[in-house]
């Protein structure tokens, strides 16, 4: 096996009438066996949009994938027929979605919901899959004898747990959790992530860690994608990204962090609006809130200029060693 | 959750005592002196008079009401019709299976053919068969049912001859007043199920089910339809009950001897206990259908069931 995950050129709009809200525009990404790779942007970015293609979830109508590859284990799974990806999904592939408090089916036991998952990749009867949905409730911290409870007896933070117990039920070789703690107050984010990591090291799973949380990544991941306007503008490992952004965007989001050690006095925000997804800017598409931006920049779309094995970025400026010096 | 079902049967007392009241108050108001009915038209003032006093007409409002309900309650007697001179409950008795059987072929036609219609339009969202079906569903529900039933007869019985067009002795009669009953149920049916499996198909929790790699046709029955089930089952519910209306009316048309034609016979020839018994009768159902709607939620709907625990 040659490439674990690599998508080339991913293209996805959702269509309602005449609006085109182009959600994810020609998006290149790579992700290694085992490793965990975030993925960061701000909000309306096309992240889950991004997650919902690679397990060919999209809500069709509206959403279409106008082109691209998504290649898993060396076949591409948009020519998959449905019954192939079916296979793939929840076997192969798990996600953990956004909002715990809408994940779950409320009329069935969240012990039935794990059993649904096991049934339908694992060869057992299902009084052994009841058994198996109880060593996954007590693998995320819940007591097994809750598996007969519904999903309005718990908590949002245990709705979670409940949600990763499921994804992570057939062993996936890729897990997807789309920011798996924005919908969770602070101590409880806490808890989930630290149990995230611990399920990391028990799993080896690949994981795409959706956040856009450049803490998070910092903590738990690989390799980190910043996405813009539904396609990747910058990729590289942690230590390449924190340590010498190359993108515009890229710097501009760390500056957004607020740092108690330099005496800041207000935050700085990235200067202008974010992008129209129905009307996406020529060119490179940060042009017109970028600080460098040039005549080119307005017009042609920059290829992706590679820093090392690892580390890329979309920007007709990345090789300008020390350019931010002067700032 | 026996508890509760124990509880809501004793709530029915009260209920049906109201209705009694309600429906005896009615009666006593409407013209047409009772007595005058039952010795007929040629007696003398003086007979008339004997009457009343012995059918206790004279006495007060109240009086006569709590006699009703003693006897209702003690001996279960609802009185003796002024024409037949028969014990009520004993032609209400006679007439009930043919209602019962109108009635539960209808909702069971028009449960086994508009959930199935919901849905598949709400799989195959304005396709042509949703397009079809829905605009078919709006002239099914604006269709009165006596016009219905005479269509249907004059089709099916009267030209084609497959279906006899009165009467109700075999399964074959069944058939045509049946579907006239249950032809707008089946319509809100379709709808309903259309509708709540639309609203249900958006929710997370079912892309959390495909996550998972689950077959779609199990998705929709155990996932979405399952989860659309209470609204469904409380139109149901709302559908069961009108038809106790429509039987009046399609059991007219079919001369099917039923609850509701007895009614309209009896309110035609001033049959006032015949009609508060059939009144009474038709509350019950209507109390009754809601209990077994009220208990279906609590097993469709784990919230409501844990209330009840
Ligand atoms: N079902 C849909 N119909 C129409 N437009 C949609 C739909 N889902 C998402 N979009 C649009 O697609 C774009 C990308 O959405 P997406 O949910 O992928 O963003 P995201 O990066 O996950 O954002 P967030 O951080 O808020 O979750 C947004 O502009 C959004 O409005
Ligand atoms: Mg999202």
């Amino acid at each position: 096996m040659n490439v674990f995950l690599k998508i080339e050129g991913l293209t996805v709009e959702y269509r309602s009438g005449n609006r085109h809200v182009h959600a994810v525009n020609d998006l290149d990404l790579q992700l290694g066996e085992g490793e965990v790779l975030g993925f960061v942007g701000e909000t309306g970015a096309g992240k889950t949009t991004t997650a919902l293609s690679i397990l060919r979830i999209l809500p069709n109508p509206p959403a279409k994938v106008l082109g691209g590859k998504v290649i898993f284990k060396d076949q591409d799974i948009i020519q998959l027929s449905d019954r192939e990806m079916r296979a793939i999904r929840g076997e192969e592939i798990a996600m953990i979605f956004q909002d715990p408090m809408t994940s779950l089916d409320p009329v069935k036991t969240v012990g039935d919901q794990i059993c649904e998952m096991i049934l339908l990749h694992r060869n057992c009867s299902k009084k052994e899959a009841w058994e198996m949905a109880g060593d996954m409730l007590e693998t995320v911290g819940i007591d097994r004898g809750r598996a007969g409870d519904y999903p309005h007896q718990f908590s949002g933070g245990m709705k979670q747990r409940v949600v990763i117990a499921i994804a992570l039920s057939c062993k996936p070789s890729l897990l997807i959790a789309d920011e798996p703690t924005t919908a969770l107050d602070v101590t409880i984010q806490a808890q989930i992530l630290e149990l995230m990591k611990e399920l990391k090291k028990k799993y080896q799973s690949s994981m795409i860690m959706i956040t856009h949380d450049l803490g998070i990544v910092a903590e738990i991941c690989d390799n980190v994608a910043i996405m813009y306007a539904g396609g990747v503008l910058e990729y590289g490992s942690v230590m390449d990204i924190y340590k010498d952004p190359r993108h515009p965007y890229t710097r501009a989001l760390f500056d957004s962090i607020p740092d108690v050690h330099r005496d800041q006095a207000r935050l700085k925000v990235i200067s202008g609006l974010p992008p129209d997804p129905t009307d996406i800017p020529s060119g490179c598409p940060f042009h017109p809130r970028c600080p460098h931006c040039t005549e080119r920049c307005k017009t042609e779309k920059p290829e992706v200029v590679h820093l090392n094995e690892t580390h890329w970025a979309r920007c007709f400026l990345a090789q300008e060693e020390g350019r931010y010096e002067h700032e | 959750m026996i508890k509760y079902i124990l509880k809501r049967i004793l709530y029915l007392i009260p209920v049906m005592l109201l209705v009694t009241l309600i429906v005896f108050f009615l009666m006593s108001i409407t013209k047409g002196d009772p007595a005058r009915i039952v010795v007929g038209e040629s007696a003398s003032l003086e007979e008339v008079e004997a009457m009343r006093e012995s059918m206790g007409l004279n006495d007060p409002f109240f009086v006569r009401y709590l006699r009703y309900v003693r006897d209702l309650f003690l001996h279960g007697d609802l009185g003796t019709s002024y024409k037949s001179g028969l014990p009520v409950m004993k032609e209400i008795m006679s007439a009930l299976p043919s209602t019962i059987k109108l009635s539960l072929a209808a909702i069971i036609i028009a449960i086994l053919v508009g959930i199935p219609i919901g849905i598949i339009s709400a799989t195959k969202q304005y396709s042509f068969f949703d397009n079809f079906t829905m605009i078919l569903g709006l002239i099914g529900i604006s269709m009165p049912i006596f016009w219905l039933g005479l269509l249907l007869i004059l089709l099916f019985s009267v030209r084609l001859g497959w279906f006899p067009p009165s009467g109700l002795t075999s399964f074959r009669h069944v058939i045509l007043p049946a579907f006239a009953l249950g032809t707008q149920s089946i319509a809100v049916f379709a709808r309903m199920t259309r509708s709540s499996m639309l609203e249900v198909i958006r929710q997370d929790y079912i892309r959390t089910v495909r996550a998972k790699g689950q077959k779609e046709s199990r998705i929709t029955l155990d996932h979405v339809l399952r989860n659309a089930l209470v609204p469904i089952v409380t139109v149901v519910g709302i559908q069961f009950g009108n038809l106790l209306g429509g039987a009046v009316l399609c059991e007219t048309i079919f001369s099917i001897n039923g609850v509701g034609r007895l009614m309209v016979d009896a309110i035609k020839q001033r049959d006032f206990p015949v009609v508060q018994g059939g009144v009474l009768f038709i509350s019950l159902a209507f109390c009754l259908i809601n209990l077994i709607i009220d208990i279906a939620y609590a097993f469709l709907d784990p919230k409501i069931k844990s209330q009840y625990k």
